[in-house]
């Protein structure tokens, strides 16, 4: 076996991921383990600087409820994401989130991050819930907070974590290797809060060339998360409930500021807007189809509908938005000038603060927005319950925000923890609470970790793992490099050997099958029974095959890891679309088979795999309304 | 191909143990070639474009080139980082150039303080009150229903 040596961490709690939510967890978690005497160590795949979905910068906070100012309510709040997930939403988590969330965005202004201030000292917004920001060192910032508050000797980065350790049906700790020295690493915790983000590169994206890696979501987060928590034992929740953004085509730019903030259309090659010529299409998805705004993956279908019908291309309408905008300025000529000079710098900022590859594109292309309308299309889907996407572990929720009877059903003490004890989620690792963007997932760290450290105290005891399992995941984990070793000179070129399959032929193995059987782009997002149950039989033989990676050192050993992560992600997703008989969110994607929404299944859809015999249980869990 | 390195500029970070590039990208793509002490991007197709490579390299020898697969050549988009704000240089493929310059924080560097200065109004590990609340929320008390 691979000599790798090994190094043992022992702490309390253990922050798996440095992302947002782990930044939040990291704050707080800090603070109540030093007035309890408590340890804690986070641990990161990358630098924590520039880790995770915000790594290049954002351009807005989406989630800002405004309570203090009094311009919303918690229930506007949950009203506005239940409807946007077609009823399918943990309103007692949502809530949670909600209430705590304005907290997390003044610390980060406190920290230093720039927030657009209006005349008054208010907050500019961009939508109703959305904030804009000077955001390039938006994760820098997060991350120093976090950092000052843990003591950067308990920050282990660079270290990628495999999956989780056991103590029976109590999370023990995680495993996994330095991608910079041969050390294969165990931690030891009492308590574990997973926050790896959610996962891209599952389907097969748009482009294949170099811009493979220009997904809209960053190619570093491969479904760690929801291999974790799977592995313990976890139940997870509405891993049928992919994100498939809408944003300009190939090189993914954000439409919110030119939707939300320039007010701009989006219409076909006719020129008509599809979300006018379309509306009557609106009509089957009751009660949801007739609320404002219209929800994102209702959105979506209307315009896929028009490009079904080969009305493409789709074009958001800069020009015209920009135009109507500057045209209330038109009699005074150099309010005009700054008036247009200003909005020019802000929607190139909107590019260079969180998806550069969009300026790129559009100085290479010679576009001026101000003169000519962009592309825009739908990318492939992702997993990202933290955004408009739902996927990730089922939760237990507040104690406080409860009916009687969802009380029984969503809440088993500690906020945040799954169905596995001392097993904490957060951000895109949660699932059924979506729309909590950056900041929501920041204030769910900090919920979790809270709770976290209260669990700790409870149960108050050493963890214990039999030297004997470390061992055998160590060599299971490891394989991949000891296969390379043993049968790479057996052919002429590494690349094609029979007795192995490499991390990036694996990961297009996987992206073909999902992508063709189970509603990518080229089956414009479509699948039914008999498609998925092929999808399924291929996905059989990957799966056997996976014991079959080979890697040529730690980086391509880290690939195979984050290619095995995606394959779990992929079967829990492709189980809870067989299993949900209808079809709920049809710009998501669309069942040919059961093509209508039903009554039947207002439920959530959950799954888990039982860690011992490697079977599948899929289980229905009412939805409760709380706020009315 | 995404991020580049120009080897007449590129020291290898002074051959010390870690380099800029390497330490920065959350994909592990830059890594140093000990014969030549120059970086390079090992798997240009798994590159996001973050330029976070590009902006932290002390001598800017990193550059970007699009996406082959979909980038028109002979643009140019270059930043230049300073410590509370950034510049950036648009050159289309036409010659036209454009200038943006934008804050990037408000505080010197290392210097957030966790709770922002606000106390935690509660010992109690078990109420939904958490660090830093209620003052962070601006609010007298968390909210409940
Ligand atoms: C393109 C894009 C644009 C967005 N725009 C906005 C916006 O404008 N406003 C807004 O508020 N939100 C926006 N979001 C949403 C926001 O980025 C996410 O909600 C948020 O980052 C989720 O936080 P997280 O902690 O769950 O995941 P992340 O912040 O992605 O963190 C995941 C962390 O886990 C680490 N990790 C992953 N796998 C492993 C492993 N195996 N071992 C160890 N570490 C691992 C990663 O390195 C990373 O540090 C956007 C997201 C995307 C992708
Ligand atoms: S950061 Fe710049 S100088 Fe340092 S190794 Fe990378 S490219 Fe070379
Ligand atoms: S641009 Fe980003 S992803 Fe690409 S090599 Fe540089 S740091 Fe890595």
């Amino acid at each position: 076996m691979a000599n790798f040596e090994t190094v043992t961490v022992k702490t309390d709690l253990l922050i798996v991921g440095g992302g947002m939510a782990a930044c939040g967890a990291a704050v707080e978690a800090a603070y109540w383990a030093k007035k309890k005497g408590l340890t804690v160590a986070m641990v990161d795949k990358a630098a924590v600087d520039r880790s995770g979905a915000v790594a290049m910068g954002l351009s807005a906070i989406n989630q800002y409820v405004g309570l203090k100012e009094g311009d919303n309510t918690l229930t506007d709040y949950i009203n506005y994401v239940r409807n946007d997930l077609m009823g399918v939403t943990r309103e007692d988590c949502v809530a949670n989130i909600a209430r705590h969330v304005d907290g997390s965005v003044h610390l980060f202004e406190k920290w230093g991050l720039p927030i657009w201030k209006d005349p008054k000292g208010g907050y500019v917004h961009e939508g109703r819930w959305q904030l804009m920001i000077n955001g390039e060192s938006y994760k820098v910032i997060v991350a120093e907070a976090a950092k000052n508050a843990m003591g950067i000797d308990n920050i282990y980065e660079r270290v990628f974590i495999v999956g989780p350790l056991m103590d029976g049906d109590r999370v023990a700790g995680a495993v996994g290797f330095s991608i910079r020295e041969e050390k294969f690493y165990v931690f030891l915790a009492k308590a574990v809060m997973v926050a790896m983000g959610g996962a891209v590169h599952v389907f097969k994206p748009r482009s294949a060339g170099e811009g493979l890696g220009r997904a809209w979501y960053p190619p570093w987060n491969s479904g760690s998360s929801a291999y974790f928590t799977l592995k313990a034992g976890a139940e997870m929740t509405c891993q049928e409930v992919r994100f498939i953004p809408v944003r300009f085509k190939d090189a993914y730019g954000p439409v919110g500021a030119w939707f939300l903030l320039f007010k701009s259309r989006a219409t076909n090659g006719l020129g008509e807007a599809y979300m006018q010529t379309n509306a009557e299409e609106l009509q089957k998805w009751l009660p949801y189809g007739k609320v404002k705004p219209v929800p994102a993956n209702l959105r979506n279908w209307l315009m896929m509908l028009d490009v079904m019908d080969g009305k493409g291309p789709i074009y958001m309408r800069t020009e015209e938005a920009i135009n109507n905008i500057a045209n209330e300025y038109k009699d005074d000529k150099k309010a005009y000038k700054k008036k247009m000079k200003e909005l020019e710098s802000e929607a190139w900022e909107d590019f260079l603060d969180m998806t550069i590859s969009q300026a790129f594109l559009w100085a290479a292309t010679n576009v001026a927005p101000e003169e000519r309308s962009s592309e825009i299309a739908a990318a492939e889907p992702y997993f990202i319950g933290s955004h408009s996407g739902a996927s990730g572990a089922w939760l237990s929720g507040p104690a406080d925000i409860q009916t009687e009877e969802s009380k029984k059903e969503y809440c088993w003490g500690y906020d945040c923890m799954s169905t596995v004890n001392g097993l904490f989620c957060a951000g895109d690792a949660s699932g059924a609470s979506s729309h909590k963007f950056s900041s929501g997932s920041h204030a769910e760290g900090r919920i979790g970790a809270k709770f976290a450290i209260k669990y700790i105290l409870d149960n108050n005891t050493e963890p214990n793992v039999d030297d004997a399992v470390i061992e055998a995941l160590k060599k299971e984990i490891l394989a991949p490099i000891d296969r390379f070793a043993e049968f790479s000179k057996n052919t002429t070129d590494p690349e094609i050997n029979p007795e192995y399959i490499r991390p990036k032929m694996f990961m297009f193995r996987l992206q073909k099958l999902m992508d063709e059987y189970s509603a990518g782009v080229t089956a414009q997002f479509m699948t039914s029974q008999p498609l998925l149950d092929k999808g399924m039989e291929l996905l059989n033989f990957l799966k056997e095959d996976s014991s079959k990676l080979a890697a040529e050192d730690l980086h391509e050993l880290m690939r195979a890891w984050e290619n095995i992560h995606r394959m779990w992600q992929a079967e829990a997703h492709m189980r809870t679309i067989m299993f949900r008989e209808e079809t709920r969110w049809p710009g998501y994607y669309f069942r040919a088979d059961y093509p209508e929404m039903k009554d039947d299944w207002k439920v959530f859809a959950n799954c888990k795999c039982d860690p011992k015999t490697g079977e599948w249980e899929m289980i229905k869990r009412p939805i409760y309304q709380i706020f009315d | 191909m995404p991020s580049y390195v120009i080897p007449d500029k590129c020291d290898g970070c002074k051959a010390l143990d870690k380099t800029a590039c390497q330490y920065i990208c959350p994909n592990d793509l830059m890594v140093l070639n000990t014969e030549t002490e120059k970086a390079y991007n090992r798997d240009v197709a798994m590159c996001w474009e973050c330029y976070n490579c590009v902006k932290i390299c002390p001598v800017d020898a990193i550059e970007v080139r699009g996406y082959a697969d979909f980038v028109p050549l002979g643009a140019t988009v270059s930043p230049m980082r300073g410590s509370d704000a950034i510049m950036w240089t648009v050159k289309f493929r036409n010659g036209m150039l454009k200038r943006f310059k934008f804050p990037i924080r408000t505080t010197p560097e290392g210097t957030a303080v966790p709770d922002g200065g606000w106390e935690t109004g509660t010992e109690d590990l078990g109420d939904p009150t958490l660090f830093s609340e209620p003052g962070s929320l601006g609010m007298d008390a968390v909210v409940t229903i």
